[in-house]
């Protein structure tokens, strides 16, 4: 029985077939990668698993159970990710956004909030060290009463990666992890992906498109293409996979 | 300029940041529990409607300005509030009981408006609350046997354990304590889970459903609690008009309660106290203007014009509202002289599908 | 029996025709700005003013009278435009609603405030008087006639006009992406002023067209609220959807008044959105959208 398991897994929108029955399992503790040119299906994927709009066929199974239900419901699993446009909450500080990965942790209730209650303090103090740590692992200490909509770009990608770790997941989907960010920003977060794998031990699924990353922190790697798979692999094996050769460059003559 | 040196998180988490704040809400306090002693009775009077749309404004601003959602008919609220006051009261019903039920019944008409609410957004919202206004103004019309129809309802002076709430002074008091009692309320909703999952639900509803918030049960949630602090707002007015009757409850009335909002300014509470008490003063304003201008302009419309004269350019030119303009004030004098115009620069959305939320 | 109810659905038809024309304009500023105008009923009221004026004070004919108000009321739809919508941009809708809503009380308190217009009910006249056809047993007035014909040839004008113009394109340019449109060369600005003023004078037209059954006086505006139900059933954004739509409400109207109790009429409309919007919310012939996450 695998730790995370997608199985024939399609979707349809209008005409249009995304995803067409793809099936692969994700062992506890590796960086599990999905490489593919644009429009392969690698976000909606995420986004089924996510169950942000179900799908026309297959499932997905997690620690042995089905997903399914509303998108509430797959973070309360322990399954958090991040998205590829930023879905940050752009009115509210880093804190606050943090803060908010942590509410599936929470105990108190409406009416317990209401009158703030003595263990209604204790709980925010608790998931406030919880925050800090996420903050310490991802050197946002500057940024911890900015306003998410002025910070810049890579700053705002970091904290979309600590809002996710925040809610403490025991998988976690990153969406293109490394798009818009500089060599050295890459580097960065390339050294927190082993981070969250070696050190925090959580499953990492990603989607990306920087090979180099790929090859560097990945565990296997699989490739898709028009919404089907066409190699799965170790980082080299998948490379110079023939398929994948031909998806990325097209075919000779 | 005043540097806030943290060193503990519960700094972070207390009502008050520093010991100034601490100074001058002391100050305003004190002020509060003197008025009936210091301004005229007919000033206190006002502070009566200042505070009763304080609590409405509350409820508003709780579902418009920090969940994000809209609401084109909350009179009907304010309407469910008065009626059970008044029904409950004329049955005898001591007020604890009937103001607790009026919160309550409030709460319930809330949850059923906001569960159809979940699925629409925007405009599709509005004209749902705007329908669900009409409907309610007709329905309190056409059911004369409870609610007396247009005939409307007459209501005694508040009654708590026998003691008689008849006076201007005594009315002050009590409306003065609910009205602190529900921001303190709200702000310790704010401070916790369930206030921040509001501001998701308001700034990306598709993340914060992936942040583990269930978005059916926080909207209706929020529903529910903005009305049932309207419908505490509605049992106070109830008795501050001592007659009530279906036209006070209107799509106007509603319009009136979004004005609130929008010109205290969306997103705090100091926005919802500083927007009633500019809408209370309004007629009086005007009252004192129309003796400033020639008798030959007619007097009719004037009102009409200028409500609207305002809304349109509070919108534009100060969005963040009556707030928003105290806290670039302020703002100008902390960081000075370091101000830049841009600090509060509203974002803009151009692309439609940024819009969409 | 019969005759009973084609009386009851040529009333609601023309009736529907009224809801149909503020619905359009709705629908017009709608598909171009993504804005809603609550002010649209209060701007056909003034249209009904315009052309009051023309027809009784300046004793002009009914033709004159219309050309006259159309006209001059695309004119304020324009200025409304420049004047009170282009500097929110970009801003929220709940945010341009709420303005919208400011310019219907800023027409409403001016037209009262006008000496010969006031607070008081105008009657405006008709080329065709009180004269009344029959039709099948049902009694319908020329007025109601008149509105139906003229609607209908209205939509086949603007149909024309949005099949074969540039500026139909444009339109539906801007309101997907008005950056985009900014850089294809599409004078935004230019388009949207210009779809306000269409819009103001298709709800002036309405306007006179209700004037004869409805009166003419400053409250008239809170007829064109109808005119939501009507968007909303034909699908917001649509704008065959919004005559459709109209036709709809007035017929559910004409019904509800007749064989629903007392009070049923007024709130039938409301009744109708809020079915639709539990069901079926993007309407008969709208589109639902969907944020790309």
């Amino acid at each position: 029985m695998s730790f995370f398991a997608v199985e024939n897994l399609g979707v349809r929108f209008g005409g249009v077939v995304a995803v067409d029955g793809v099936s692969f399992s994700v062992n506890q503790g590796e960086v599990y990668t999905i490489i593919g040119p644009n429009g392969a299906g690698k976000t909606t994927i995420f986004n089924l698993i996510g169950l942000i709009y179900p799908p026309t066929s297959g499932r997905i199974v997690f620690e042995g159970q089905e997903v399914r239900g509303a998108p509430h419901d797959v973070a309360e699993r322990g399954i958090a990710r991040t998205f590829q446009n930023i879905e940050l909450f752009e009115h509210a500080t880093v804190l606050q956004n943090l803060l908010i990965g942590r509410h599936r942790h929470r105990q108190t209730n409406l009416l317990d909030e209401l009158l703030f209650l003595p263990k209604v303090k204790r709980a925010e103090i608790a998931q406030r060290e919880a925050v800090e740590k996420v903050i310490d692992l991802l050197d946002l200490q500057h940024y911890r009463d900015s306003l998410v909509a002025g910070l810049p770009y890579g700053v705002r990608k970091v904290v979309e990666l600590g809002r996710a770790l925040a809610t403490d997941p025991k998988l976690i989907l990153l969406d293109e992890p490394s798009s818009g960010l500089n060599p050295e920003e890459t580097d960065d977060m390339a050294f927190w992906i082993e981070d969250i794998q070696k050190g925090l031990g959580i499953t990492v699924l990603m989607v990306e498109h920087d090979m180099n990353l790929v090859s560097r922190v990945s565990t296997r790697v699989l490739a898709l293409n028009e919404g089907k798979v066409i190699a799965e692999g170790t980082p080299a094996d998948v490379q110079a996979h023939p398929a994948v050769v031909e998806a990325y460059l097209g075919g000779g003559e | 300029m005043r540097f806030i040196f943290k060193t503990d998180y519960v700094q972070d988490i207390r009502l008050f940041q520093h010991g100034g704040q601490v100074f001058w809400y002391g100050v305003l306090g004190v002020l509060l529990l003197a008025a009936p002693y210091i301004v005229s009775g007919y000033v206190l009077s006002q502070l009566h409607f200042i505070c009763i749309y304080a609590i409405v404004g509350f409820g508003l601003m709780l579902l418009v300005g920090y969940t994000g959602q809209i609401s084109l008919g909350h009179a009907a609220f304010l309407a469910v509030g008065a009626y059970t006051e008044a029904l409950l009261q004329s049955h005898g019903v001591p007020f604890v009981i009937s103001i607790i039920s009026a919160a309550l019944l409030s709460a319930a008409v809330g949850i059923i408006v906001g569960l159809p609410a979940l699925r629409l957004k925007g405009i599709y919202l509005a004209i749902a609350t705007l329908a669900f206004n009409v409907i309610v103004e007709e329905i309190v019309t056409r059911w004369e046997s409870v609610t007396g129809g247009n005939s409307g309802k007459l209501l005694k002076a508040i009654e708590i354990f026998g003691y008689r709430f008849s006076s201007g002074e005594s009315f002050y008091y009590l409306c003065l304590v609910l009205t602190v009692l529900s921001a303190l309320a709200l702000i310790n909703l704010l401070r916790s889970p369930t206030g921040r999952a509001f501001v998701a639900i308001r700034d990306s509803e598709v993340s914060a459903s992936c942040m583990g918030i269930n978005l059916a049960r926080y909207k209706t949630m929020s529903f529910a609690l903005s009305a049932a602090l309207t419908g505490v707002g509605g049992a106070l007015y109830a008795h501050k008009v001592g007659f009530i009757s279906p036209e006070q409850f209107t799509l106007i009335q509603s319009i009136e309660l979004v004005t609130i909002v929008i010109i205290g300014g969306v997103g705090s509470l100091h926005g919802a106290v500083l927007g009633a008490a500019f809408i209370i003063m309004l007629p009086q304003g005007i009252s004192i203007a129309k003796g400033w201008l020639p008798d030959s302009v007619p007097q009719a419309g004037l009102q009409s014009v200028v409500f609207g004269l305002i809304l349109v350019v509070f919108i534009i030119f100060e969005p963040y509202g009556l707030y928003g303009r105290w806290l670039k004030i302020r703002t100008y004098f902390d960081v000075f002289p370091f101000y830049r115009r841009g600090t509060f620069r509203r974002q803009r959305n151009y692309l439609r599908s940024e819009r969409l939320r | 029996m019969f005759s009973q109810l084609l009386q009851l659905f040529l009333a609601g038809v023309a009736q529907g025709c009224v809801y149909a024309l503020v619905a359009l304009g709705f629908v017009l500023i709608y598909k171009a700005t993504e804005t809603v105008n609550f002010a649209q009923g209060d701007v056909m009221m003034l249209g009904a003013f315009f052309g009051l004026t023309a027809s009784t004070i300046l004793g002009w004919p009914y033709w004159a009278t219309i050309l006259f108000a159309v006209i001059v009321m695309a004119a304020v739809g324009m200025l409304i435009e420049r004047i009170v919508i282009r500097p929110v941009l970009g801003y929220p809708t709940f945010t341009v609603v709420m303005i919208t809503i400011g310019v219907g009380y800023i027409l409403r308190g001016v037209v009262t405030m006008v000496p010969a217009w006031g607070t008081e009910t105008h009657t405006l006249r008709t080329p065709f008087g009180d004269s009344v056809l029959r039709v099948g047993g049902a009694v319908i007035s020329a007025d109601q006639v008149a509105t139906i014909v003229l609607t209908a040839a209205l939509c086949l004008v603007l149909y024309l006009f949005f099949r074969y113009a540039r500026l139909g394109v444009a339109m539906q340019a801007t309101s997907q992406n008005q950056l985009a449109a900014y850089y294809m060369g599409i004078p935004v600005q230019r388009v949207n002023m210009l779809i306000w003023g269409l819009a103001a004078a298709v709800a002036a037209f309405g306007g006179i067209l209700l004037a004869p059954s409805a009166f003419v006086h400053s409250n008239m505006g809170f007829i064109g609220l109808k005119a939501f139900p009507a968007a909303v059933v034909g699908g917001f954004g649509s704008v065959p959807g919004a005559v459709v739509g109209g036709l709809i409400i007035g017929l559910v109207e004409a019904f509800a008044g007749f064989y629903l109790p007392e009070g049923f009429k007024d709130i039938a409309p409301y009744v109708v959105v809020l079915v639709v919007l539990l069901f079926m919310p993007s309407g008969i012939f709208g589109e639902t959208i969907r944020k790309k996450v």
